[in-house]
């Protein structure tokens, strides 16, 4: 500092060269602080990057469900796919005792399901205002008016089917007994896949990755654990067992294309606490019941029974952990900053 | 009404979190506790139901002639982040009350008398922006003070930014000015900066752009945010499908039953 003041009287030209000399000198300074690494500190490895993001902070909000919802998308696709068992089951007049308890289990759930779907709200007073709009581009608004057709008619047809039984019904309310029951179906149909939808058209990853596949998993999963708890009922029907079969089927082949796929969107499905959850939940829907059902072909009666309820026990289990593992898979894939900043084969390479 | 935005300018932003302050008085959003970090000076973390305006602080390498007057200090970045107000907004497609609307000057709003809390906006938001507060019950995010601006005023954020980092005007305006702006840093030796304006992406363009250093990911700037609805059309096909094996399915099994 006191240098230039000494100079001062030799000039202004000078005194611009001595600025000059004085910046590269604090240029060439600067050059050789940048040359040294910065001090590394161990332990506070966190820092925000290109490749980490800011401070591994997740890019996207994790999903904020309850439990409530894993257990509707269980109750739900029960409910429908055990409206579509009753519908077919009264058409075709094979079962008038199973499509009864198939008509009671579809309106039990079609009573739940709402009840948990209240209860998840934040404001569960204000879920009329799931009517305020029908908007088609929203899945949970289209689910809302769905579950309202399916639950009220499924239960108009429970109460008019169990009024035919024990009295008799005039022919109008015949006709609104099959209207009721034809649209339950119908709905029930959409209710038991629609979940997929939900959950597919949404941020998280590990969900929009599978959105083609999801619909047609938790249609799957709802059949089967409908026809699970029918057997499980005492129903020991041929038709129950070719649903038990042919889920069972399905959900192996899921199951199979979600190992196979190398997309890094996947991850949750397959490692940690997540992954556990799906792989359990996926050997019961699939692998495991059709195996016992494959050996009841040969086994004796009373063997063939026995090893259809333990199919049916472990197809409802299974069900139930699928829900669960997906809702879980979708909070972890939330926080894949990785995934969101550099897409998914970059992110696998940079794991890898 | 115009179609207002906000540019934030993070090579003009100095980390002083008025911008979060102003916001926080103005909409009356509840505290987020006194939680020490450890990220740096930043101890509000991310966007969410009681931060609306969020200042990310970014330490960077040594840089010559950036680190202030000590040429061994580190270079600081500074990013005031917010609701991208989406052209293609998620959260407004999710909503299933009609809670979230679209207002006269372009930006996104969810009315407090009608959300229910369903939380689908929140798994919608490509940006992680909007939340559910578990005590209040209901989703909340930057209201783009649409208050402020029905009155003619700037948004909170906006007027109290001592630097101008954070402009509000017209959307094209803005855009043009950010142009401008990158143009005189590049001729300045800035070679890094760009604009994240997610123009290009299923979005379409958002109402709040930025100007940063360096890769937008350092912070936590999605490169390809996407809009949920673009997974609609495999999911409801999927669906119809689904519900189609279900009947057929259901029916094979009780038509072949009866025949065995």
């Amino acid at each position: 500092m006191s240098e230039p003041r000494q100079q001062k009287s030799d000039g202004p030209t000078n005194l611009s060269d001595l600025r000059e000399a004085r910046l590269e000198e604090i240029r060439q300074h600067a050059q050789r602080a940048a040359l040294q690494p910065a001090p590394k500190l161990d332990g506070l490895t966190l820092h925000a990057s290109p490749e980490t993001g800011y401070y591994e902070m997740p890019i996207l909000k994790k999903p904020q469900w309850k439990s409530e919802i894993p257990l509707y998308f269980f109750c739900g696709g029960t409910a429908g796919a055990s409206a579509v068992i009753a519908a077919i089951a009264g058409i075709t007049g094979s079962d008038e005792r199973l499509a009864r308890d198939a008509r009671a289990l579809a309106a039990i759930g079609g009573i739940v399901s709402p009840a948990l779907l209240i209860a998840d709200l934040g404001m569960p007073s204000r879920f009329l205002n799931m009517f305020r709009v029908f908007k088609f581009q929203s899945p949970m608004s289209v689910g809302s008016w769905t579950l309202m057709a399916f639950s009220s008619n499924t239960a108009a047809a429970a109460f008019l089917s169990t009024w035919q039984q024990r009295f008799s019904l005039a022919k109008p309310f015949r006709i609104l007994q099959t209207a009721a029951q034809l649209i339950s179906a119908l709905t029930g149909a959409v209710v038991s896949s629609y979940t997929g939808v939900l959950v597919g058209a949404t941020a998280i990853p590990v969900w929009n990755q599978n959105a083609a596949i999801l619909p047609l998993h938790f249609a799957a999963s709802g059949m089967a654990a409908a026809g699970g708890l029918l057997e499980l009922r005492g129903h020991n029907s041929p038709a129950l067992n070719a649903i038990g079969l042919i889920t069972s089927l399905g959900e192996s082949a899921v199951g199979v294309s979600i190992e196979l796929r190398k997309n890094h969107a996947l991850k949750p499905l397959k490692s940690g606490s997540s992954g556990w959850l799906t792989r359990i939940g996926g050997f019961f829907s699939g692998p495991l019941p059709l195996i016992l059902r494959l050996l009841s072909f040969g086994a004796a009666s009373n063997r063939k029974k026995k090893l259809r309820k333990i199919a049916a026990a472990s197809a409802v289990a299974g069900s139930l952990a699928t829900r669960f593992a997906w809702t879980h898979a979708g909070s972890v894939s939330a926080k894949d900053t990785p995934l969101l900043l550099h897409g998914a084969s970059n992110a696998l390479a940079q794991k890898h | 009404m115009t179609v207002t935005a906000f540019l934030t300018d993070s090579t003009l932003c100095i980390g002083c979190k008025a911008c979060e302050v102003a916001c926080k008085e103005w909409n009356q959003v509840p505290g987020d506790g006194f939680i020490w970090s450890g990220n740096s000076y930043d101890n509000t973390g991310a966007l969410g139901h009681s931060t609306w305006r969020h200042v990310k602080f970014v330490e960077n390498g040594v840089t010559p002639g950036l680190g202030g007057n000590s040429p061994e200090a580190f270079s600081w970045g500074f990013s005031s982040d917010v609701c991208k107000h989406c052209e293609n907004a998620g959260c407004l497609e999710a909503c299933p009350t009609g809670a979230i609307v679209r207002t006269e000057f372009g930006g996104v709003f969810v009315q407090p008398d009608v959300c229910n809390g369903c939380g689908y906006c929140v798994v919608a938001c490509p940006f992680g922006v909007i939340e559910k507060d578990e005590q209040d019950g209901r989703a909340f995010k930057c209201t783009f003070c649409y208050d402020r601006q029905r009155d003619g005023l700037h948004p909170a954020c906006a007027s109290v930014c001592p630097t101008e980092s954070i402009k509000f005007g017209n959307l094209d305006d803005l855009r043009a000015e950010a142009h401008g702006r990158i143009e005189k840093l590049k001729s300045m030796g800035f070679d890094d900066v760009q604009l994240y304006d997610p123009v290009d992406s299923s979005v379409a363009g958002t109402h709040a752009i930025f100007i940063v250093r360096g890769d937008p990911g350092t912070y936590n700037m999605p490169p390809k945010p996407e809009v949920p609805t673009i997974y609609l059309r495999k999911g409801w096909t999927s669906a119809a499908i689904a519900s189609g094996l279900m009947l057929a399915a259901t029916l094979f099994a009780f038509l072949g039953g009866r025949r065995a």
